[in-house]
């Protein structure tokens, strides 16, 4: 399984393609930290989007907040424009119970109201708890519960993904 | 055992700033930053302690405590209930318990409390069910933690850094609960040099052992601060004749624009207010281009918001 995971940039090549035939003059990228800002940095680049890129943490919005607390390492969010009838790319590295997703949307509602949200992951892995899913996805994976899916970052900036 | 920490280190009772590690106090600013941006939405609003009960139990009048305490409740989505409880004297102890009974029964999960009695926020915090936290809004001459807090959050927004300030703390340091906050902060933070200013009278004994510079004038004690704090001259603390005369002090060490000038150029001017203009501060300094006294008002709603996020997170493990 682990040698199995492929290269993150010809993932990402491949949602830019899915994602450019559906691109408005309103649509803003909003990556979700950490992972999902690495991804929508590439496709903010790529898809060549004249809007500023959106950037989230969802930290306030968990839903397991009660049981484990706050995230060490809150990063303010960043939306440098206004959200009133946009059209929202979502981006996240990874999708699993779509947990992070629907805090994600909690939050983008606290700022204004959108006109649309999609959803665009790096991998889909499965374990869906909620009825969300990707509208793009660079892998579709059916991992077991007790395995991660990781991004990490090299210091080089590239991107890869790892199986735990 | 320190009551106001977990077995884990984490906070659980806010009720002083002496003995709290420095990694605690920066993540509370950390935290207290990442909120900033939470008053500048359309919904000034998160969802963090939805369903959670706070109740401000101010036995002793406050108005911009008590309101920064309840925005930032409300910011945090939590249901404030606001008590003003005027106390008799005697029968303290007991009258506290009782209140404070009484609310958990109504499924409280957190006391904000002032009191003019040192120690009072403690005695509760030892009372209460494990799951409910105690905040000190200022207790006595003992404690006002937060106030310290957003004092050490204004400081860092302005000047950056800790390690390289010579801060000021100017008049009535013997009956400010401000005043050992911020001491207690400062030091803790790694500020170098802290100086306290007032009169014999106004100065506690032994104030060094807190580990600041003493000065008895302004002169010698405001040259090349950073920093400088100025404290409300306590009226209604004022037991016996401490001083002669208003007029007499603002001369002494009342801030006037002369007397700044001896500061740092970039020095900023704070003042935890309420502020007596022409008694400690002159209106040319609490309005004029060095004084950050609003922004500290401002900031105390998500310094307080950070406070009861970090103790309300993690309760029902």
């Amino acid at each position: 399984m682990h040698a199995s995971l492929p290269d993150v940039d010809p993932l990402i090549a491949r949602l830019a393609v899915a994602i450019a035939p559906t691109l408005t003059p309103d649509t803003v990228i909003v990556g979700i930290h950490t992972g999902g800002v690495w991804v929508a940095e590439r496709l903010h680049a790529i898809l060549h989007c004249p809007l500023p890129l959106g950037m989230l943490d969802i930290s306030f919005y968990r839903d397991d907040f009660s049981r484990i607390g706050l995230h060490p390492q809150v990063k303010p969010s960043n939306l440098p424009f206004d959200l009133e009838g946009r059209d929202i790319l979502l981006v996240d590295d990874v999708l699993h119970t779509g947990r992070t997703v629907r805090a994600a949307m909690n939050e983008l509602f606290d700022y204004g109201r959108p006109a649309s949200i999609r959803l665009a992951v790096l991998v889909d892995r499965g374990g869906h708890e909620l009825p969300i899913r990707p509208d793009f996805a660079g892998l579709t994976l059916s991992v077991p519960d007790h395995q991660n899916i990781n991004l990490s970052r090299l210091d080089d900036g590239h991107l890869t993904l790892t199986l735990a | 055992m320190n009551l106001q920490l977990t077995e884990d280190g984490r906070l659980r009772h806010l009720l002083t700033l002496d003995g709290l590690p420095r990694a605690i106090l920066t993540q509370i600013l950390d935290t207290a930053e990442s909120f900033m941006d939470v008053g500048e939405r359309e919904v000034k609003k998160v969802p963090l302690l939805r369903g959670k009960s706070i109740f401000n139990l101010f036995f002793e009048p406050s108005t911009r405590t008590r309101t920064t305490f309840e925005i930032a409740a409300k910011r945090l989505s939590a249901d404030v209930v606001n008590l003003n409880i005027a106390t008799s004297s005697q029968t303290k102890g007991e009258a506290i318990l009782d209140t404070v009974d009484n609310l958990a029964a109504m499924h409280a999960d957190m006391f904000i409390v002032r009191h003019a009695q040192s120690g009072a926020a403690h005695f509760i915090a030892r009372h209460v069910a494990p799951h409910i936290s105690v905040v000190n809004a200022g207790d006595g001459r003992h404690a006002h933690p937060t106030q310290g807090l957003l004092d050490m959050f204004t400081i860092r927004r302005f000047k950056g850094e800790f390690h390289n300030l010579t801060v000021a703390i100017v008049g009535d340091v013997l009956h400010s609960r401000v005043a050992r906050s911020q001491i207690h902060a400062l030091t803790t933070l790694g500020v170098p040099e802290v100086r306290v200013i007032g009169p014999k009278t106004l100065l506690p004994t032994g104030v060094e052992q807190m580990g600041v510079k003493v000065f008895h004038d302004m002169e010698a004690g405001l040259a090349g601060c950073d920093v400088v704090i100025m404290l409300r001259l306590q009226n209604e603390r004022m037991k016996g004749a401490l001083l002669p005369s208003a007029q007499e002090y603002f001369k002494f060490f009342g801030l006037t624009l002369e007397k700044l000038a001896l500061a740092k150029p970039d020095a900023i001017v704070m003042h935890p207010g309420p502020m007596n203009r022409g008694v400690e501060i002159d209106s040319e300094v609490a309005d004029g281009p060095q004084s950050v006294i609003l922004p500290q008002v401002t900031y105390g709603i998500a310094v307080r918001m950070a406070v009861m996020a970090l103790l309300a997170g993690g309760t029902t493990a």
